[in-house]
């Protein structure tokens, strides 16, 4: 098998390793291993289940935790030996290591691979998402239906030869509804089953999820989510603009932290261009990530304690909110969908009084987070609402694909910033929050503690912000050269007239980059032909999988208890459904 | 005491003609009506995206929108007289906000709030509605992406100067309950028997 990039004569160790093992096992023939931006298993659609479970079983691979699976269509792009290919990425918990694998998928044929639903159930939500955009067909599948797209939808919308503004008319008569939903089965004698929609507009929904439920009394019997009343055609629009167009799309993903997942996309591109930022710009970043996920904690436990009739600690919540909006607003100018990063750097300098204001900050927050730990922690009803419902085990956290405050809150203690830090994450100290027993009072517990530490991280950080330095690479080639250059000066004149005309040129390849999110790990999949944008631009939302696991966490609950768990979920619309 | 109308005074009578404060004003019922029912507006909020982060803004302690009598935020349609559509409502989610509006007891209005709602925004996309002006009708569009809460505050604002000055409402069947009634400022019409 083929692929465009020339594969480097000496192989990475992990990459090295992998091969080795594939080498000395029986699918020796069957698969391929590249050294790209991370160790890459090529295989055809037949022998996909027997190494995806080599992946997962074999001691010296061990890749249990499914991250992401994205479609791939090659139509329109160079070099590639299939029309289609399904890129599954894949991380291991006991070697802290990331793996990607292709599925090459015949030409000729309708594309079709064996579900891997049973060696890594997380791959449910994923695969269904693929049959959706992309025509993949998923034999073994136990619901392989339309996840996003409404059901009227014709075509499948990611293939290159869909047009991206080509809609179709969708009346409430063809909402297709689970078929267990339809036909009703009432048990003899037992006059309380009943199925229920909750959704898709319910103020504990949070966005727009439409809960499909059969009750017994108040225990939930079956339960299944259906999604798509935000999808908002992310991916899509990617395709259509350019690499630096791209970043208040990434903005919309998870809007309650915009910042992260900006930092998240251009770090990915950086990574493709191969340039550094500053160190001034990188710990900007890192501050504003830091107060984001605060803000994302704050709204989240907020939100949560609304739906379970706690208004009061919503108001306490939001008011450091708003005092973080006032920095942010006075570095970008935005409140809530900031834009504020671009490759290479961030859209302008911060304000003067930048390390005041975070410094006045630090002083004012602790204080309302500990107005809420005196008002939640140890009150009864919330407690009682919230522990020992909801429970999910490291097993199934870890089967389910969680990453983030829920995977934390089962007691594995993966966290990006740690494992694989970027930025300043090393040269901080902080410590990662893990409680036991994945309940919803536990995620509650962690986001509490997470605040503090990120507290902790913006009080080192600001400590060592350079009073001045530049915020921007100097490669021009990709930063707008300052202003009063591009008066002056002839070249800085053509570099800025090249970047507008035409923005930047990212060599072609492809690239997996992730880093701590609000809600988990936030991966970037960048496809580059050369072009002025991405050629595919696949985000893995963290919340993606946790909604996927939402419908089998309630069954066995009572409905209260349901409402109760979603609001942990920490579930955003923008990024589930993008 | 405030006067409403066009900003005519109207006349104070005293019926102890012998002097004092009055204590009492004479008005148009419309008038009056028009003057309750823009102060105390019942939104339900209809948020899907970003919009409704900043929607909570608004209601939050900090921009606070009860100073303006519109804090009452109901969830079920059936107690809103106010629909603020906030955020991106795509096609599959359109029936389920045709339904919500049908829901809703006349006389009625719309905020649609962004530019999602207003008319897609830059999802320009195979998914996306573009401006929810395709399902509903809409009173008061605000711009932003997402607006400021001074900017929806400004939209309210807007829409009670709308409902004080008697301005016809956009719901064509609002309009049509009115008519023939003694009372036409359901319709937003504040002169019977002339046309609209």
């Amino acid at each position: 098998m083929s692929t465009i990039e020339a594969p480097p004569t000496t192989l990475s160790p992990p990459a090295e390793r992998l091969r080795d093992r594939f080498a000395r096992s029986p699918l020796s023939e069957k698969v391929s291993v590249l050294d790209l931006d991370l160790p890459t298993v090529e295989v055809g659609p037949s022998d996909w289940p027997a190494v995806a479970r080599f992946l997962r079983d074999d001691p010296e691979c061990r890749y249990d935790l499914f991250l992401d699976l994205a479609g791939v269509d090659n139509a329109k792009r160079r070099g590639r030996p299939t029309r289609f290919e399904a890129v599954v990425h894949l991380h291991s918990l006991s070697r802290d290591e990331h793996v990607r694998a292709k599925v090459l998928l015949p030409d000729g044929v309708e594309p079709r691979l064996p579900s891997v639903i049973d060696v890594w159930p997380a791959a449910n939500w994923f695969e269904r998402e693929a049959f959706d955009l992309f025509g993949f067909d998923f034999p073994g599948h136990p619901n392989q239906r339309r996840l996003l797209c409404h059901d009227a939808f014709v075509g499948h919308p990611l293939r290159k030869d869909y047009s991206p503004g080509q809609r179709w008319f969708f009346a409430e008569e063809d909402l297709r509804m689970p078929a267990w939903a339809v036909h009703t089965e009432e048990r003899a004698g037992h006059f309380e089953t009943q199925t229920i929609s909750i959704g898709p507009s319910h103020p504990a929904t949070h966005g727009i999820i439409h809960l499909v439920a059969r009750l017994d009394g108040e225990r939930i019997t079956r339960a299944e989510t259906q999604i798509g009343y935000m999808h908002r055609c992310f991916e899509k629009m990617s395709e259509t603009h350019t690499w630096n167009q791209v970043i208040p799309f990434c903005d919309r993903l998870n809007y309650v932290s915009a910042m992260i997942n900006g930092v998240g996309y251009v770090r990915t591109v950086e990574k493709m261009l191969g340039i550094e930022v500053p160190d001034r710009g990188r710990l900007v970043r890192t501050i504003l990530s830091e107060f984001s996920r605060i803000m994302d904690h704050c709204v989240n436990i907020g939100t949560n304690l609304v739906d379970i009739g706690g208004l009061t600690n919503f108001w306490y919540l939001y008011q450091p909110r708003e005092s973080i909006y006032g920095l942010i607003e006075a570095c970008c100018g935005a409140r809530l969908t900031v834009s504020y990063v671009r490759v290479g750097g961030l859209a302008i300098d911060v304000p003067d009084d930048f390390v005041p204001r975070c410094r006045a900050l630090l002083e004012s927050i602790p204080k309302f987070v500990d107005d809420v730990e005196r008002l939640v922690t140890r009150n009864k009803i919330v407690r009682n609402r919230l522990a020992g419902t909801g429970v999910v085990t490291k097993e199934q956290a870890i089967a389910w694909g969680f990453t983030g405050p829920m995977l934390r809150s089962t007691g594995v203690p993966y966290d990006v910033r740690r494992s694989r830090p970027y930025d300043f994450y090393d040269r901080f100290d902080w410590d990662i929050p893990v409680a036991n027993d994945g309940d919803n009072f536990s995620r509650y517990l962690v986001r509490m503690e997470e605040i503090r530490q990120s507290l902790a991280i913006i009080r080192q950080a600001v400590d060592i912000f350079p009073a001045s330095g530049p915020v921007n690479s100097d490669d021009w080639h990709v930063v707008l050269p300052p202003k009063d250059a591009v008066y002056h000066d002839m070249e800085s004149l053509i570099f800025h007239f090249k970047l507008i005309m035409e923005g930047i040129r990212v060599p072609r390849g492809e690239r997996y980059d992730w880093i701590e999110g609000a809600n988990g790990e936030l991966g970037f999949y960048a496809i580059s032909d050369g072009g002025a944008g991405p050629y595919r631009l696949k985000p893995r939302p963290p919340c993606f999988p946790m909604m996927a696991a939402f419908e089998e966490m309630i069954v066995g609950g009572g409905i209260s208890d349901a409402i109760a768990t979603l609001g942990t979920l920490n579930i955003i619309a923008g990024e589930l459904e993008r | 005491m405030a006067l409403f109308g066009k900003g005519r005074e109207l006349p104070v009578r005293d019926p102890n003609a012998g002097g004092g404060p009055a204590d009492f004003f004479t008005t148009r019922l419309e008038s009056m009506v028009a003057w309750a029912r823009s102060n105390s507006l019942w939104p339900l909020p209809f948020a899907t995206a970003c919009c409704g982060i900043e929607f909570m803004s608004v209601v939050s302690s900090h921009y606070d929108l009860s100073r303006f009598g519109a804090e009452v935020v109901r969830f079920s349609p059936r107690q809103a007289d106010l629909l603020i559509v906030a955020g991106t409502v795509v096609d599959k989610l359109a029936p389920t906000l045709r339904k919500i509006y049908d829901q809703m007891p006349e006389p009625k209005w719309v905020i649609s709030m962004g530019v999602c709602a207003s008319s897609g925004g830059f999802y320009r996309a195979y998914h996306v509605t573009q401006g929810i002006d395709e399902i509903v009708p809409v009173d008061v569009y605000v711009p932003g992406c997402p607006p400021t809460p001074e900017e929806l505050m400004f939209g309210i604002l807007e829409l009670q100067r709308k409902i004080r000055s008697g301005e016809k409402s956009r719901d064509s069947r609002s309009a049509a309950s009115g008519e023939g009634t003694r009372f036409a400022w359901s319709a937003g019409e504040r002169t019977p028997g002339k046309p609209a």
